[in-house]
């Protein structure tokens, strides 16, 4: 069973699937029908929602995807869908009178990530209106009015005492774990044991390959490995850290960080999806890795009491096998703060800007004394079955005169370090050229403006 | 968002007001009902195809046993239980809903489960043990040509000698240019609901653009008469084409459900299926062969056009007319010839898309624009200028007179207002100045024909009805998909009757309403469903004009006092309306007539900046200037503009379809096929309605359909992107780039040219 609160009101509900989805409930089951199916995976909004929960003497509310979204991760939250709002809000206003909808399916959707905005959601606080709504697609309109409509709603942060009161008063039913040591016992106990974090990777093979993920164990909640602990010498992020609660002291580790977040998903998959379950998940393009790897990441994997700790680039074994021992898990990652005066330079290609997966992604770290690079930290997504650091390249680089020459060398020493992969992202003659060419664009920004989004 | 602005013309009226979308205020609260947000009756099945996994092959064997078996089915049925045609083709009925002997395509329907929920029916779908014998695939349009794969004949389009006009010419150039296809991504799935009436009729609620052919196709699949069959519609989720004849299977196993079963039926397409099953927009390839004089001015040409059309006929043939038609564009082509490859292959059957042909033909015109300009130097726009049709220089290359063209006007305001030389100039110093960053500015027109070229489909009826209470309630044959044609022919009532808005209702369509209607299509909405439902409501409007003019003290009555004494008096407040378009004929043997009552104008200057050294892009500022006639509703005018603008724009530059090579679509999710977000709308973007636009003919308020002639603005991005991939390698000629505009394309265009010799 779970217990959330709909509107203000206590629901419980049996739970007998533990990946039914949120989105199904409201619409099959509360006949809730203005939260919508786009896709159902996370990739078009027409399903957002709010999600509340607790933080001091207030509720933070989060834009997530309904559809990717486990019936268990409501547990002990609130809800506000659609129909919340009543059809008077302000966005809701601003959206007729500009001429937001056309064929009003992505509306909702919009509703609900713009009003998130306006009080102040998680992920949209100082966001401009554009990088709210990247995770809403529209097939219509062409974004002007919605964008106009967002732009014109007053912010309005809310105060609900009662919403608090009840908040505060409910108890969650489902039985998730409520530490890493619980979660350390079950998965000892019960190495098999899915672990779902953000689902926003898990969810799709539930609704897309249709799925039993047998026993699972929810940990998006766990407080203990929530934790954001940032120090002068570094950040440490707990294992279900998500990305939207993660960016900005990433970017105080350095802006082109924050950046890459920026552009991974849209607000609602940066608001479930965790950085821990990215790494976990080992994806061969990596959505963090190639970034994390090339600042020295180290990660923490626990197994009942035991941890260890490794290079991040260590835990990637080949194309969708990780150093990972069964019940095992992914506690924390810590990635140290660069010193001042290093270059780094973080770069995401992919066919739209944002909400993609990237093609290449290529990070660079390189610490330049004396007009010589005395050391150089080079990693690619994209470029192999896994992330992976370019050794070639560092050594090309490492110890020679920071020199377009220099560059040119290391450019093309890539060409050995990698086998790229050759997809519908792109074509490993594809990848190779552009890879070599960051490593040339890295040379010639000290010279010219390069990047068509800042140019 | 930096800047937008939006230019409306404000004018008086019922019509010519930016009323909201008629749905707006439902729109935004969610309680706007789709397909799937209907209640369902007690017993609903809901249902998943089986879709065939492989590509081309003789299916020798399927056995359902483990489907049947699984949980929560209730029912599977094959081709074997239709009691009628095994078709839901609309014109070659060469469409199967579910394959016999032989699969023609990945995602081609098997057989339908029909189970206790939706997840069910899906999962036992993919139980089944299919046997077949793979056949070779055709996928691509090389492959096709090579083969000899045509579903008909290659056309041919001609005017004059051509040959011997490029024999002639001072100057003779060839080229190619590839268009990929383009993916629909309406944000509702297909969706069909289907419930049982008595004796044996059927309702079903359907999201189609063409509810009259998915009744008939239902009719002729279960052996009813289309009497027995009724079909509604009230609101899609976004249509573009791809609800047209593709919404059919969806609504046609729905009733075959229920037709067996007699209980209500319910299917909605999960996105990859759908991506997977239903049809796109043609890819196309373009090859030129252009001679011209000094100036750039066009004196012979000769345009091969082939377009990969998939599995089936579907409306490709049409759509590849529509291609022909507009491969002249704004320009006179003196001596022509246009000939079309329609190329059958074993890929999903591509339909109807939001233009539909037109701009792939007006591609190909555009690069051959811009290939003559980079040849001799010259500045496009002057090319471009140097061709139009004006005096003396006004037929078409299937012979019809374009007797109303504003797009000299509407090009030389357009330069004005957005300042094209100025910023030509301060492309070419910032291209001086910059080794990476590379900039190009496209000012390019549109020019599209309106009408259905089949000319039996431009017509309408529309059903007025008033009540003695002085409402109204409006129907039509046309759907709404999102483009506010509801809206629209509401005010067009309004207007007749001199009534507010708010008195007119509008109503779902429905086929026991209006019969026999032609698809909402071909940006015809609004120009036949307003016309007939004007009909209908001024027959009415007489009727009680003449009643009042007997009546003393009428002139002081309410509308609704005027209705509910005409009532006691037994005055008929219900009408029908119908409309016909003038003028139009066709001669498809020959490729000659008039199939377009009238021509709709716009031009767009793009601004685009890419990385050399990445292929990255983005258009950074757009000017629109658009003729919409005397724009029924300027509002819904603009959203027209704007969202065919950026979903062109899409077309041609993020949105990638990836076949494999039995045919399979790899990008078959958002995932891995990107439409534009809202960052992806340029920083700037000024879109103005012509002002002066009136249209010549005697259209619904001389209106400009708009529907689909904006999309192709975006071609000035295209155009926009070859310059400035050309400014990359200045004096090497034209780029060899092709659309869509990925990172990678651009820069495999800048290697190419950069290694051509000098």
């Amino acid at each position: 069973m779970i217990r959330f609160l709909l509107d203000g009101e206590a629901i419980e509900v049996d739970v007998p699937d533990p990946t039914a989805t949120v989105l199904d409930y409201l619409r099959y089951t509360l006949r809730r029908t203005g939260t919508k199916e786009g896709c159902a995976e996370g990739d078009c909004g027409a399903c957002t929602v709010l999600l509340g929960e607790l933080a001091g003497d207030a509720i933070e509310w989060r834009a997530v995807n309904a559809c990717i979204l486990f019936l268990p991760m409501l547990d002990g939250k609130a809800l506000r869908t659609v129909e919340s709002l009543g059809g008077t809000h302000p966005v809701q206003r601003e959206l007729v009178e500009r001429h937001g909808s056309q064929c009003g399916f992505c509306t909702p959707g919009f509703v609900m990530s713009l009003y998130g905005r306006s009080i102040g959601a998680a992920g949209t606080r100082g966001v401009p209106v554009g990088d709210v709504i990247a995770g809403n697609l529209c097939r219509c309109t062409g974004y002007g009015p919605i964008l106009a409509a967002g732009e014109a709603v007053p912010m309005a942060a809310e105060q609900d005492e009662a919403l608090v009161a009840a908040l505060g008063a409910l108890r969650p039913a489902y039985g998730h774990p409520a530490s890493a040591d619980e979660l350390a016992d079950l998965l000892l106990a019960n190495p098999e044991t899915r672990i779902v974090a953000g689902a926003t990777d898990v969810g799709l093979w539930v609704t897309k390959q249709l799925r039993e993920l047998g026993p699972t164990v929810f940990i998006g909640d766990i407080a203990d490995l929530r934790h954001i602990e940032e120090t002068p010498a570094g950040l440490t992020l707990g294992a279900v850290v998500r990305y939207s609660d993660a960016r900005e002291a990433l970017a105080r580790l350095h802006p082109d960080l924050g950046e890459l977040v920026r552009r991974i998903g849209g607000v609602q998959v940066r608001n479930a999806g965790t950085i821990g379950g990215n790494i976990a998940n080992g994806s061969p393009i990596g959505d963090m890795p190639p970034a994390l790897i090339a600042l020295g990441a180290e990660l923490t994997l626990r197994r009942g009491t035991e941890r260890r700790t490794l290079p991040l680039e260590d835990f990637f074994l080949g194309y969708g096998r990780q150093d990972l021992a069964p019940g095992e898990f992914v506690e924390s990652v810590r990635i140290p703060r660069p010193s001042p005066g290093m270059l780094i330079r973080i770069v995401k290609l992919s066919k739209r800007f944002d909400s993609d997966i990237s093609g290449v992604c290529g990070a660079f770290a390189l610490r330049i004394e004396d007009g010589v690079v005395a050391l150089a930290r080079v990693a690619f997504g994209g470029m192999a079955g896994i992330p992976a650091r370019a050794p070639g390249c560092e050594a090309a680089l490492t110890g020679q005169a920071w020199s377009a020459g220099t560059v040119e060398a290391a450019a093309q020493a890539l060409a050995s370090d990698y086998d790229p992969l050759d997809d519908l992202r792109g074509s490993a003659a594809y990848r190779r050229k552009v890879a070599a060419n960051l490593l040339r664009r890295l040379w010639a920004e000290q010279h010219e403006p390069v990047s068509v989004l800042h140019g | 968002m930096a800047d937008r602005t939006v230019l409306s013309p404000l004018r008086e009226g019922a019509v010519q007001r930016p009323l909201p979308h008629d749905s707006a205020d439902l729109h935004v609260a969610g309680t706007a009902a789709y397909v799937d947000d209907l209640p369902e009756g007690p017993g609903t099945l809901h249902l998943a195809f089986g879709l065939a996994a492989d590509g081309h092959a003789r299916l020798t064997g399927v056995d359902l046993t483990a489907v049947r078996a699984a949980p929560g089915v209730v029912a599977v049925f094959t081709a074997e239980d239709i009691p009628g045609e095994n078709n839901v083709g609309p014109v070659f009925h060469d469409d199967r809903l579910f394959a016999e002997d032989e699969i023609l395509c990945p995602g081609q329907p098997l057989f339908v489960v029909a189970a206790t929920s939706t997840r069910a029916a899906r999962v036992a779908a993919r139980l089944a043990k299919v046997e077949i014998e793979p056949l070779p695939a055709l996928v691509t349009i090389a492959e096709a040509l090579e083969a000899g794969s045509e579903l008909e004949p290659p056309q041919r389009m001609a005017r004059g000698d051509a040959a011997a006009a490029l024999g002639g010419a001072a100057h003779r150039l060839s080229g190619t240019l590839e268009m990929g296809g383009q993916e629909h991504f309406y944000l509702e799935g297909q969706a069909a609901l289907a419930v049982p009436g008595e004796r044996g009729q059927i309702h079903v609620v359907s999201s189609t653009q063409h509810p009259s052919e998915v009744q008939h196709l239902i009719a002729e699949l279960l052996g009813l008469r289309s009497a027995d069959v009724t079909v509604e519609v009230r609101r899609m989720g976004g249509g573009f084409g791809g609800k047209e004849t593709q919404a059919a299977a969806y609504a046609a196993a729905c009733a075959l459900v229920v037709a067996k079963t007699g209980r209500q039926a319910k299917i909605r397409a999960d996105r990859d299926d759908d991506m997977a099953m239903t049809g796109k927009r043609h890819d196309f390839r373009a090859d030129y062969d252009v001679g011209f004089d000094g100036e750039g001015r066009i004196e012979g040409i000769s345009i091969t056009l082939a377009a990969r059309c998939g599995a089936t006929v579907d409306l490709s043939l049409a759509i590849s007319d529509r291609a022909m038609f507009h491969a002249d564009n704004c320009y006179f082509l003196p001596a022509v010839e246009i000939v079309s490859h329609r190329l059958k292959t074993h890929t999903v059957s591509n339909t109807a898309f939001r233009g539909f042909g037109g701009p792939q033909g007006m591609m190909a015109i555009e690069r051959v624009m811009d290939a003559i300009a980079a040849y001799l130097g010259l500045d496009p726009l002057a090319v471009r200028r140097a061709n139009l049709y004006g005096p003396g220089r006004d037929v078409t290359p299937y012979h019809m007179v374009v007797e109303d063209n504003v797009a000299p006007e509407i090009i030389a305001e357009l330069a004005e207002s957005a300042d094209y030389a100025a910023r030509r100039e301060a492309v070419a110093a910032f291209n001086a100045g910059h080794k990476i960053l590379k900039k190009g500015l496209a000012l390019t027109p549109v020019k599209f024909g309106i009408s259905f070229t089949t000319t039996h489909l431009n017509q309408a009826g529309a059903l007025v009805l008033v009540y003695a209470d002085g409402s109204i309630h409006l129907n039509h044959g046309g759907t709404e998909m999102g483009q506010g044609l509801m809206i629209k022919v509401a005010q067009v009532v309004a207007d007749a009757f001199g009534v507010p808005i708010e008195t007119v209702k509008v109503s779902a369509t429905r086929t026991d309403k209006v019969p026999n209607t032609s698809a909402t299509a071909a940006s015809s909405g609004s120009d036949l469903n307003g016309m007939a439902a004007q009909r209908a409501a001024e027959t009415i409007r007489e009727r009680l004009d003449t009643f009042a003019a007997g009546q003393p003290g009428s002139e002081e009555w309410s509308f609704a006092e005027l209705c509910r004494r005409a009532h006691l008096a037994r005055i008929p407040l219900s009408a029908t309306g119908f409309y016909a378009t003038p003028k139009i004929h066709y001669d498809r043997a020959s490729h000659r007539g008039r199939p377009f009552l009238y021509f709709a104008y716009g031009a767009a200057l793009s601004e685009v900046v890419i990385d050399t050294l990445t292929g990255e892009h983005k258009v950074v500022a757009v000017d629109i200037l658009h003729d919409v006639g005397r724009s029924l509703n300027p509002a819904i005018d603009l959203g027209q503009i704007e969202g065919g603008f950026i979903q062109g724009m899409g077309w041609l530059t993020t949105e990638e379809l990836v076949f494999d090579d039995r045919g399979h679509l790899l990008t078959h999710a958002p995932s891995t096929y990107k439409i534009p977000t809202a960052n992806d709308r340029p920083a700037r973007m000024a879109i103005a309605i012509w002002e002066r636009g009136r249209n010549e003919e005697p259209t619904i308020h001389r209106s400009k359909a708009v529907g689909e002639p904006p999309l192709m603005l975006a071609i000035s991005v295209f155009s926009a992107l070859t310059q400035a991939v050309a400014a990359a390698a200045p004096g090497k000629g034209l780029p060899k780039l092709d659309a869509p505009t990925t990172p990678e394309r651009i820069l495999a265009a800048i290697d190419e040219l950069r290694a051509r010799d000098d």
